[in-house]
């Protein structure tokens, strides 16, 4: 299978301090890949590398074979398209409501009519769940949970491939941390979607991801989630085994 | 090519081709809209070989509709595309937005208005609130000896210290062209010397600290709602109330008693730099010796000119660091709300500080000082 996404050699360094020490990583089609890794293990700043918002120190971002680095700025434009992206916070625009916080990608790749504007963003709105009125409605005043999935929405807009879900579920109950991932399930689905996600979640791990990558001194170990779990790396083994991780599905791989 | 269509009699045959992408809208809207329904009765659709995304589905539908209206019987082959039915369920019982136009409405005007004299009176009440907020903790600040001395030293460096060139520069200017205006009116009567008056008595009873207090409300004042706004946004204001810290006295009092201390001393550089720019251009401009500036200037300016004009400076810095605060504080939600606060800001403690001055000129006639 042709990988969609492949970071080859990535060292990232802040200073003295060493973040990726020559990571390779490697998405292919339809899949959906979990990032984890310890806090400060540099998910974001990965995320970041990818998304072409930092410049690596070394190593090289190829989507679909074209090399980020190498990218003329309309082909970077024209790639912006193509993928979606949900960051942890929400990122909403505060000063638009949902609805124009979707449409704002649209404007910006897509040439459609003011009618098509306002009722793709709605089919989007409803899409990830929310209901019609929350479209209208600025992100100061909706909850934890509609932000990310009005995030999502607005990640959605322009039917991107490939989505980068940034801790997705972080800040929600189980119960709508569940629904989310159900949600990126259907999706996924429905949409033919690739989806990259970093995410502490373990449930999510395991409802969602088909292959999980570690970040663990500085380079990635990816695997499938059943041989990530029996990986004998220490880490990963607390990770999965520790108390927090067998009490749940960790236990399933062995 | 998007799409072919074959007419059969009375029937329709569209057959869905290629790519529908969100990015060739256009292009599919206009294939579509070739299409002509005149004399056809039924329409059979089948888009086994293309791939629909959301937007081509959405195209899709709409033109299903378009079809529907037009009196069509559509059909449409199995494999429907999995897209559509997507966009079939999420536009389901929805009506369709509508657009409207909604400050042509009367009805709206007049509730726009109801809704800005509740907003003024809002905000009338909460400012005076806040005023009194600030009076209860800076006492209690006061009283309990907690000025916080390391954060009201940062304050004096960052609205006082840092701001020494630019009114420096101001003040020289302002006095150059005070100057420089004087001698040519007062040229024509031969009273050139007066200039010294209008130059000194100027500078020190008005113009340095006016101008020291506008710039200081664009400088600090709109620093102040910044800096308080972006705090407010990110919920630190809620936290230092949570953990018992009164948000008034640690964030508000310090930036006032600080601006208290930098604008007189600010008014004074002001006052000094606008004396040495008058004298430099009266030596210039009308060959006045530098000795005979300063005698002229001693026998102008009474005993008084002087703490006239620096006693405003602590009344502006209050009226500045409260609107700056103030606004700062309030606002609420959105980046949007921010930077329209920090000009309100900015507006307001002008205002006020013209609006205190003539009140003080009003004052200080009627005092005769």
């Amino acid at each position: 299978m042709a990988a969609l996404l492949e970071v080859q050699g990535v060292v990232n360094r802040f200073g003295a301090q060493v973040v990726h020490n020559g990571l390779d990583m490697q998405v292919h089609e339809g899949e959906v890949f979990g990032i984890i890794g310890g806090s400060g293990a540099g998910k974001s700043v990965l995320l970041r590398t990818i998304l072409g918002l930092r410049r690596p120190n070394a190593g090289s971002v190829r989507f679909l074979g074209h090399e980020l680095s190498a990218m003329s700025a309309a082909q970077l434009h024209a790639l912006k398209a193509s993928y979606g992206v949900t960051f942890q916070e929400g990122a909403l625009f505060s000063s638009l409501n949902v609805s124009q916080n979707v449409q704002l990608p649209m404007l910006e790749h897509l040439r459609l009519s003011a009618r098509a504007l306002d009722e793709l963003a709605l089919v989007r709105v409803r899409l990830v769940g929310l209901p019609a009125e929350a479209a209208s409605k600025y992100p100061a005043q909706l909850s934890g949970g509609m932000i990310k999935r009005a995030a999502l929405a607005r990640a959605l807009a322009v039917d991107p491939v490939l989505l980068f879900l940034d801790e997705p579920t972080s800040g929600l109950d189980p119960i709508s941390a569940a629904a989310f991932d159900d949600l990126v399930i259907y999706l996924r689905r429905e949409l033919k979607l690739t989806v990259v996600m970093i995410t502490h979640d373990l449930d999510t791990i395991f409802r969602t991801c088909s292959r999980v990558g570690v970040i663990v001194d500085g380079h990635m170990i990816s695997d499938t989630l059943e041989g990530i779990v029996q990986n004998p790396h220490p880490w990963i083994q607390a990770y999965f085994h520790g108390e927090r991780g067998s009490a749940r599905g960790g236990g399933r791989g062995t | 090519m998007y799409l072919t269509a074959r007419r059969d009699a009375d029937q329709l045959n569209v057959t869905l081709l290629g790519e529908w992408r969100s990015q060739r809208f256009p292009d599919i809207e206009a294939e579509l809209g070739g299409i002509d329904f005149s004399g056809a009765r039924r329409m059979r659709i089948s888009a086994g070989q293309a791939q629909l995304d959301l937007t081509g589905a959405w195209v899709l539908r709409d033109f299903l509709e378009r079809a529907r209206a037009a009196g069509l019987a559509v059909e449409l082959d199995t494999p429907r595309p999995s897209t559509l039915a997507l966009v079939e369920r999420c536009q389901s019982g929805q009506p369709h937005p509508t657009h409207h136009i909604e400050w042509l409405d009367p009805a709206h005007a007049v509730e726009g208005l109801g809704r800005r004299a509740v907003l003024g009176l809002h905000q009338l009440t909460g400012g005076v609130s806040f005023l009194g907020r600030i009076s209860v903790a800076g006492a209690s600040a006061l009283l309990q000896l907690r000025l916080r001395p390391v954060s009201v030293a940062r304050h004096v460096y960052d609205t006082g210290v840092t701001a020494v060139p630019i009114v420096s520069l101001i003040a020289f200017l302002i006095s150059v062209i005070l100057a420089y205006m004087g001698a040519q009116q007062l040229g024509r009567f031969g009273a050139n010397i007066f200039v010294v008056d209008l130059v000194t008595v100027g500078v020190l009873r008005e113009l340095g600290v006016l101008l020291t207090a506008i710039i200081v409300a664009g400088r600090s004042g709109s620093a102040f709602a910044a800096e308080l706004g972006a705090m407010q946004l990110n919920e630190e204001i809620d936290a230092l109330s949570a953990i018992g810290v009164d948000p008034v006295e640690v964030l508000v009092v310090p930036r006032l008693v600080g601006l208290i201390i930098a604008l007189p001393l600010l008014t004074l550089v002001a006052d000094l730099i606008g004396l040495v720019g008058g004298g430099l251009l009266c030596h210039a401009l009308l060959d006045m010796p530098l000795v005979q500036y300063l005698n002229r200037a001693q026998s102008a300016i009474a005993s008084t000119t002087f703490w006239v004009g620096i006693v405003k400076a602590p009344v502006f810095a209050c009226l500045i660091a409260i609107c700056g605060c103030f606004c700062g504080m309030s606002v609420r939600g959105s980046s949007r709300e921010l930077g329209r606060l920090t000009t309100l800001a900015v507006v307001q403690s002008i205002f006020f500080v013209i609006l205190v001055d003539a009140v003080f000129a009003v004052v200080f006639m009627e005092l005769d000082i």
